[in-house]
């Protein structure tokens, strides 16, 4: 974590800060043992009639960086506020380490939070922010100001103490935060979407930052995040929520690969929803002329189903002349360019637009107009209620 | 650099230059003539001629002292009291919602259309209903008590009320440049209590809107005539007036401007410790290449 705007330093004082660093993270790992144990117990909340969660259980492992992810109103915000003290479920329990900590007030959760909007004391300079939470356990001056260098080191703004909040950058102000958050050797590390307030390029930074330090530390860390790359790339499991409930918990190449629900599958990646009819047992389904079997429990027989099939699933060719409008052809609509891949779409005889992503050198061999079949490949799909 | 800069704009802005100055000058005018008039008044004696009498007198003017003393006491008073009462009920509405907000905004600026001349005909009222009613009960003694020449509470009260709407106005403003509910949970999360919260992460941060109300309250403290003469009160602006209606006339003329010079430096003041806050911050902001 470097930072060009700090003073140049000898080699030997970057080492020994580094390794002051490095110390400082050790000490911390060993203070926290293997981190703590998080369960979310059957919680409930609602603000009026909205229900914020509606019964969650969630388990969350020591030393794991959970990521939460959902659409807004999903309820993530709300798990993370209540584990960090400043909701109250109205039924059910929060539980760190074993300890029931539903109704310690925030003050003595011993749960550090990164905010999205860094909230960081305006009238305390860097230092003091991150010395804050000591000086409330009335640390000596002497000790709090050590601490401080140690996490600002950590932290990779060993030079910027002194400054104040409206003097430091977006990102550094949340590496700030972080260090403050990181003062206490709090049992659990909660973020909420720290990093959506920053530009990409800080963002992508930072997200390497916040893992790496993560894993220094071995600290518990609940990630709220409603940015499914950001939780995909940082998490060791994700779980994805919507409406108060948790839909699956999972590691990332689980949850893309073998999403639980058609929300799962939807709301990670991108997905397609192709019109298919399921066979006589239910398990399965017919779709642009194949016979693939049903991912999961089956569904309901001879019903007419949405196949949901992920766009680097589906395989086009162009098609030979004379197979116009048999079941699997469909036109080429446009493409776009995504780098590395290009998407391209096209519209089956029934109307259906299907996505289909392909390198982008192959992409040539299919510009606009072009007529194509659909191909899918021999293995379970997710079914789901058709959609009008 | 400068030379890079073409001159092009000076033409077209010589003429809102032109306009900004004859407003200023109109403005300057409209506060300076009166001001001078009365500086002229104090300082011109039809007998002995230019002479600052009035000035060197202010100290030895009968009843000056305690009419001031009255002030400050008065003033002291009512910010203790207005800021006990804003300053935790303008961050509970900052913390609590919309609801809380409107009512809150309702009363704070009811007084803004309630005159003070009818506020204490209304004060008159109740003081004069009391002793009739209450004289046997121990709600007498504090009718009394409110009255006291010395110290007389009711116009503290009546002070506060009046204050409201100012002090709610600036105390507002500066809480409205705070995000107050994530700050107060960053610092409970940092183990601070709700009131550690408050003193130590709110108010530091409302430093210049604590000064505003202050001031504010201050000022219309020492300004208020109505209320103070009608209940029979002799604060500073009471004796300023009794005087200058007497021999004393250029002391008292001497003695408001002197108090006016006074609120002009405390307004100067607070504008320099507000600016000295903002020009310090971005000087050396530092945001290119760094995450």
């Amino acid at each position: 974590m470097s930072s060009s705007a700090a003073p140049a330093t000898t080699g030997g004082t970057s080492r020994r800060m580094q390794g002051e660093a490095a110390t400082a993270a050790q000490e911390d790992r060993q203070d926290r043992e293997t981190g703590a144990t998080v369960e979310f117990r059957q919680v409930r909340r609602a603000f009026g009639a909205a229900v914020a969660l509606d019964g969650l259980d969630l388990d969350v492992r020591p030393g794991e960086l959970l990521a939460l992810l959902g659409p807004s109103g999903c309820g993530k915000t709300t798990a993370l506020r209540m584990l960090a003290g400043f909701e109250t479920p109205e039924s059910g329990e929060v539980v760190v380490d074993g300890e029931d900590v539903t109704s310690v007030p925030a003050n003595r959760r011993d749960a550090g939070m990164v905010f999205q909007s860094y909230s960081l004391f305006p009238h305390l300079s860097a230092a003091d922010n991150v010395a804050f939470g000591l000086r409330m356990r009335k640390v000596s001056a002497r000790e709090r100001r050590a601490r401080a260098a140690e996490l600002l080191e950590l932290v990779g703004l060993p030079h910027h103490g002194d400054r104040y909040p409206h003097q430091l950058s977006g990102g550094q102000q949340q590496r700030i935060a972080l260090a403050r958050a990181l003062a206490l050797r709090p049992r659990v590390l909660l973020l909420d979407e720290p990093l959506s307030a920053l530009d990409a390029k800080v963002r992508l930074a930072l997200r390497e930052e916040i893992r790496r330090l993560q894993r220094e530390l071995a600290i518990t860390t609940l990630f709220v995040t409603h940015d499914q790359e950001e939780a995909l790339s940082m998490a060791d499991r994700v779980a994805v929520m919507h409406a108060g409930r948790l839909e699956q918990c999972a590691e990332p190449g689980e949850l893309y690969a073998r999403p639980a629900t058609a929300f799962v599958a939807e709301f990670v990646g991108t997905m397609n929803r192709i019109p298919g009819r399921t066979g006589d047992d239910g398990g399965v389904v017919e779709v642009v002329g194949r016979r693939l079997p049903v991912d999961g429990p089956g569904a309901a027989p001879h019903r007419e189903v949405d196949v949901l099939v992920r766009p680097e699933a589906v395989e086009l060719a162009v098609a030979e002349k004379g197979t116009k409008g048999a079941e699997g052809t469909a036109r080429v609509t446009g493409t776009t360019f995504l780098g590395a891949v290009t998407r391209i779409s096209v519209r089956l005889a029934d109307g259906t637009l299907v996505k289909a992503d392909m390198t982008t050198h192959t992409a040539t061999a299919f510009p606009a107009g072009t007529a194509v079949t659909v191909g899918l490949p021999e293995r379970p799909v997710l079914v789901d209620e058709r959609r009008a | 650099m400068a030379r890079l800069i073409p001159s092009i704009p000076s033409i077209p802005s010589r003429r809102p230059r032109f306009g900004r100055g004859a407003v200023l000058a109109v403005s300057a005018a409209y506060f300076a003539v009166p001001l001078l008039a009365a500086v002229v008044y104090t300082v011109d004696d039809p007998v002995k001629g230019v002479t600052l009498s009035a000035y060197t007198g202010i100290l030895g003017a009968g009843g000056f002292l305690p009419a001031l003393l009255l002030s400050l006491e008065l003033a002291a008073a009512t910010i203790a009291v207005v800021l006990l009462i804003l300053v935790p009920a303008a961050i509970a509405v900052r913390l609590g919602g919309s609801r809380l907000r409107a009512a809150v905004e309702v009363v704070c600026t009811l007084p803004l259309v309630v005159p003070p001349i009818a506020l204490a005909a209304g004060l008159t009222t109740v003081l004069k209903w009391g002793p009739e009613y209450l004289a046997r009960t121990p709600f007498f003694q504090t009718i009394v008590a409110l009255q006291n020449p010395g110290f007389p509470v009711v116009l503290v009260l009546a002070y506060v009320v009046m204050s409201l709407p100012l002090a709610y106005r600036a105390l507002d403003a500066g809480l409205r440049t705070l995000d107050v509910p994530t700050l107060m949970e960053a610092a409970l999360n940092n183990g601070a209590g709700r009131i550690r919260a408050v003193t130590g992460v709110i108010l530091p941060n409302l430093r210049g809107a604590l000064l505003n109300a202050v001031f504010l309250t201050l000022a219309l403290v020492l300004g208020e005539y109505t209320v103070a003469s009608i209940l029979g009160f002799q604060p500073f602006t009471v004796w300023i007036v009794n005087g200058s209606a007497s021999a004393q006339g250029p002391v008292t003329i001497a003695v408001s401007v002197l108090s006016l010079l006074l609120t002009w430096a405390l307004l100067l003041v607070l504008s320099a410790s507000g600016g000295r806050r903002h020009t310090s911050a971005p000087a050396s902001r530092n945001t290119k290449g760094t995450t």
